[in-house]
């Protein structure tokens, strides 16, 4: 079977700055990957080309056995299909949480919006928001507001999950309860793709670690290697840092 | 402190030697008393003006500012007409577009439109803040921050359905306040209408002057304007104080 996402020879550069660099990547259905790297090695950068929101200069995505970084192919359904969620949560500030959530299924895809509803509810309650439903964005924490971005996420039900740093903009007791859906979701299956600084949580939950620097994934394997036994220098010194 | 500043200035005033001819002349609470009824009525023609002008304003603002900030190349020429309609429009005194209009449309014997001054007054009008509204709704557009369109291109909306669910309901909450400070504007600006010759409350004013040399209807015509205006300009800042408790409740 081939991969549900195939990445080769990406490159994106902002003017003569070159950002990512003969990318390769390749997500099987069911993995959780995780891109570890400093702040600006691109692993942002990444995710926005894999769901098309930056164009790419060179390189070829494949998603579910199509090419997807043709220009000619229509952006929102291959998007439609991808879910992401963003650091800032991203939310829509006017819109209650239900709101949120139904309106991609309800727009985009054209569901009812009683059924759009009813997915959307079984999900908040799901992972706790039940209560938070009529709610706007700004009433809730920021725990609450990024586990309701992840609920917006699914509800379109995407076959492959985007989370960009989706913790790091929370206060640290509130990031267990954003990781612990995260994990739910990981063992029940989900493709992810994640950029992520939680180092502990990276080895536990990841099928694979990459480490990306400067653009390039310089290294890849699974947890036990990357973080027992890098094989590159900067890999330790990364590591060193951060753990 | 307050008090002495303002006894003093009426001193002033009151103390000045034109005082009494100008008393005389723009005070006169006879005057006032007699013209009251003929304003009164004529008032409402303002008020009917500025209420149908709204509407079109709000409509053609936003779909001018719509076509400013589009990104699709098949709309290019609408855009460059936004431009030029706001720019150039902008330029224009209202006062001259009532002139031009009222005078010049009806002067073209154009088939099937309407010749009355009303008309062409609230046309112009329309035309005028049209320009100011759409910026207001632009800037209001761009004020929504770009994660709001990545978060919404990501979810699979168009930019079409992006800008009409996500960025113009956020846009418009913002610009209220500025959006009422021009209606504030518009419901002044209604007498310039009676350089048309439109029988509402200032040519009314002054058709009283003419024939009784005493101005004092002017002044009348005035207190209708605040009384009018008052009320909007404090549904203004109650509705910026709301957006400003709200936005801080985000930030906590």
């Amino acid at each position: 079977m081939s991969a549900l996402l195939e990445v080769s020879g990406l490159r994106k550069s902002y003017g003569d700055r070159v950002v990512l660099d003969d990318i390769a990547l390749s997500v099987d259905a069911h993995d959780v990957i995780c891109l570890i790297g400093s702040s600006g090695s691109g692993k942002s950068t990444l995710l926005r080309c894999l769901n098309l929101l930056e164009d790419i200069d060179d390189g070829m995505i494949t998603f579910e056995g199509a090419e997807i970084s043709d220009p000619r192919v229509d952006a929102r359904r291959i998007r439609s299909r991808i879910g992401m969620v963003f650091q800032a949560y991203n939310l829509f500030p006017h819109l209650s949480v239900l709101d949120n959530c139904t309106l991609a299924p309800r727009k985009v895809q054209g569901v009812q919006r009683a059924d759009a509803e009813a997915r959307a509810m079984s999900l908040l309650e799901k992972f706790g928001l039940a209560d938070h439903a009529t709610k706007h964005p700004d009433r809730l924490s920021g725990g609450q507001q990024q586990r309701a971005a992840l609920v917006r996420a699914l509800c379109t039900q995407p076959t492959l999950l985007l989370l960009d740093e989706i913790t790091a903009a929370l206060d640290p007791e509130l990031v267990g309860e954003v990781l612990e859906i995260v994990r739910a979701e990981a063992e029940s299956g989900m493709t992810m793709v994640l950029a992520t600084h939680e180092m502990s949580f990276a080895r536990e939950v990841a099928t694979s670690v990459c480490f990306l620097s400067e653009g390039r994934i310089l290294e890849q394997g699974p947890p036990a290697e990357i973080f027992s036994n890098p094989r590159e220098e900067r890999t330790r010194q990364f590591l060193r840092r951060v753990l | 402190m307050t008090i002495v500043v303002f006894v003093v200035l009426s001193l002033v005033v009151t103390g000045s030697p034109g005082w009494p001819q100008v008393k005389a002349l723009f005070f006169s609470w006879p005057d006032a008393r007699e013209a009251l009824p003929d304003i009164g009525a004529a008032i409402w023609l303002n008020i009917k003006m500025f209420l149908i002008a709204e509407v079109f304003i709000l409509v053609f603002g936003m779909l001018i500012a719509m076509a400013r900030v589009s990104r699709s190349p098949w709309l290019v020429p609408l855009r460059i007409v936004g431009v030029v309609y706001t720019d150039v429009i902008r330029g224009i005194p209202t006062l001259l577009l009532v002139y031009l209009l009222a005078f010049g449309m009806p002067a073209l014997h154009l088939q099937g439109l309407p010749n009355g001054a009303f008309f062409w007054a609230t046309v112009a009008l329309i035309i005028s803040y049209s320009a100011y509204v759409a910026e207001v709704f632009r800037s209001g557009i761009e004020s929504v921050h770009p994660s709001q369109w990545a978060s919404a291109q990501a979810l699979g909306l168009s930019r079409g359905q992006t800008l009409r669910h996500v960025v113009i309901p956020q846009a418009v909450r913002r610009v209220v306040p500025p959006l009422l400070n021009d209606f504030v504007s518009l419901q002044k600006d209604t007498a310039l209408a009676s350089v048309a010759g439109v029988f509402e409350a200032v040519f009314v004013a002054r058709d009283y002057g003419n024939y009784n040399f005493n101005y004092t209807p002017l002044v009348v015509v005035a207190c209708f304007f605040i009384v009018l205006t008052v009320p909007l300009a404090r549904l203004t800042d109650w509705l910026s104080a709301r957006y400003r408790r709200r936005e801080l409740a985000g930030a906590l």
